[in-house]
């Protein structure tokens, strides 16, 4: 399947990925390709198979509405770069 | 032209169970930031979160009580988006296979009764909560992964007022649900409403805005009926209405747009593969539709049934399920139903409005045993009614007895004949003019004595008996 470079930009901001320019070129036919490979599911006839939303065969598990223990306010916070007052801290956004 | 609004309402209800939607952990409201989180709902690598069950029931129940169709089918899908507040990046929601869909919610309106239809039912979790500091935004993730279903409405709702009358109505019967707490305040109740205008009588929809931040169904009401001149404005001056978010400043009674920088939404929805799916056999269903409790509409007809109060009584009584608790608590000990319905909806209210008591306080500040005894002193002519109403304000605020204030502040009515009559002596002499009025026959000069004499026992007389006593003495 042919994809253009532009899908290619819209995916990356979307993921929140910069790209230079030369890997655009690069991904794109890249991914091109790994599509095209995909692409060969659909010579598959699917007429007579049911939608499927899961690949593993189980349905209805639940948990009891029962509390289990949380994190440390500080093992929650370990991997931030920056934090304040027990808040994750991050670039203003508003 | 005369222009028709159009309005849909999507409401966030936050669900009254113990623990978050795929994590056990807690959700209870006001504790210190991110000390309710763990792997799961801080979206590390390689969790699994597993559907809380009274997620599931409970949200049943809101989606029955609201007329839908309950899916046999169900599962859950991802919607992606960037924002701080969403640890994964995700939030679990459902798309394609709602819980349900196809209700809808009866609502009074001036000329009678009118259908919002339900669109859909649909269960998602919560994202976290931002605070913006001056020059950051700080994040706690207590809130991340709380339960919530969502409630849309079809646009059927053609003004602020019947917004209003919606939320108040379906916060009544999640009430009676017993399965949020409905507090906006604390946000688990959440509305955001897009509204549009037509030129009436037309059928396509026009450009909608979507209003957020609304903190009070007063809010809402505010928020829309603002929205309606903006856009009816916008029109008349040839402009066109943008489709965007907009936020209602309370402070200013506006709203602003938010313009954003980000692009339109591609929410890139796909099955969560963490969560299987979920069949809901019909016996499951129809066993939670049995298992309802008696709803709002339900209650109020049984309450004209049973108590033959009238359609706006028992339409007041029944739309707080605690009030019409207490009301039939108070009914079982006291056999003058329309009385007690008429001290609720007067005094007690009022009471409580002014005080702002929640009606969920009403049995602490008031036992029903109390309110009982003062009717009964009342009947047996201990105190006026009069008295009483000056009597119940007291016993609220301190938690008194009747029979205690009206000793304290020397209440008790007054019976003796004998003192009843030398008070009307004093009277007749001071108003000679009105006494020569009362004899030729005027009913309402009588009424000026009555009302003299019970002034100067400050309301303590019998009021009957003054009647009576007046009457003899001047043979009329
Ligand atoms: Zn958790």
């Amino acid at each position: 399947m042919a994809i253009n470079k532009d899908t290619i930009k819209y995916v990356a901001k979307l993921s929140r990925i910069e790209l230079e320019e030369s890997t655009l070129e690069d991904f794109t036919s890249q991914i091109g390709r790994i599509l095209t490979y995909i692409e060969k599911l659909n010579q598959l006839d699917t007429e007579n198979t049911v939608p499927t939303s899961h690949a593993v065969e189980l349905k209805n598990v639940f948990r009891k509405d029962e509390n289990t223990p949380s994190l440390e306010n500080q093992a929650a916070l370990s991997n931030a770069p920056e934090q304040e007052n027990g808040h994750f801290k991050v670039p203003k956004i508003i | 032209m005369q222009y028709e609004t159009v309005i849909g309402l999507e409401v966030h209800v936050q669900l009254d169970i113990n623990t978050k939607a795929f994590c056990g952990c807690s959700i209870e409201f006001g504790k210190p930031a991110n000390t309710q989180v763990c792997p799961i709902c801080l979206g590390l690598p390689g969790v699994l979160p597993v559907l809380n069950e009274k997620f599931l029931q409970y949200a049943m129940r809101a989606a029955l009580a609201l007329n839908c169709t309950v899916a046999n089918f169900l599962k859950f899908d991802r919607k992606h988006y960037y924002y701080p507040d969403l640890p994964k990046n995700y939030q679990i929601s459902q798309y394609d296979k709602p819980l349900a869909a196809n209700g809808h919610l009866q609502i009074k309106i001036e000329t009678g009764q009118k259908k919002i239809r339900i669109l859909r039912v649909h269960m998602e979790e919560d994202a976290g909560k931002l605070i913006h500091t001056k020059d950051a935004s700080l994040v706690d993730l207590n809130r991340t992964g709380t339960p919530l279903i969502e409630i849309v409405s079809q646009p059927d709702i053609s003004s602020a007022a019947e917004a209003y009358t919606y939320l108040t109505r379906l916060k009544s019967i999640l009430e009676y649900l017993e399965i949020s707490d409905c507090d906006m305040e604390k946000g688990s109740l959440r509305c955001d409403a897009n509204i549009s205008l037509r030129p009436q009588g037309h059928t396509t929809l026009g450009t909608k805005a979507e209003v957020k931040n609304m903190n009070s169904f007063k809010g809402v009401r505010d928020a829309l009926n603002y929205e309606i001149i903006r856009q009816e404005k916008t029109l008349r001056e040839g402009g066109t209405i943008i489709q965007e978010t907009r936020l209602w400043n309370e402070e200013k009674q506006k709203t602003f747009s938010m313009r954003s920088k980000e692009e339109a939404h591609d929410y890139r929805y796909i099955p969560d593969p963490d969560l299987v799916p979920f069949v809901i056999e019909k016996e499951a269903i129809e066993k939670a539709r049995r298992e309802l409790p008696e709803l709002p509409q339900a209650k109020k007809e049984r309450l004209i049934k049973d108590y033959s109060l009238s359609d706006y009584d028992a339409g007041i009584l029944s739309a707080d399920k605690q009030l019409a608790i207490y009301f039939e608590d108070a009914a079982q000990n006291y056999k003058q139903p329309k009385i007690i319905c008429n001290w609720l909806m007067s005094d007690i209210m009022s009471y409580l409005n002014t005080n702002n008591i929640p009606i969920k306080k009403l049995k602490e500040v008031l036992p029903i045993d109390k309110l009982v005894a003062m009717l009964k002193l009342i009947d047996n002519n201990t105190i006026s009614g009069k008295i009483a109403k000056q009597v119940l304000p007291e016993m609220l605020k301190t938690g008194k007895d009747t029979s205690v204030i009206i000793k304290e502040k020397n209440l008790s009515q007054i019976t003796d004949a004998g003192v009843i009559e030398s008070v009307i002596n004093e009277v007749i002499n001071e108003n000679e003019k009105v006494v020569e009025e009362v004899k030729s026959g005027k009913d309402k000069a009588l009424m000026f004595l009555v009302g003299q004499v019970m002034k100067k026992t400050r309301g303590k007389a019998n009021p009957r008996m003054v009647n009576s006593l007046i009457k003899k003495k001047l043979e009329v």
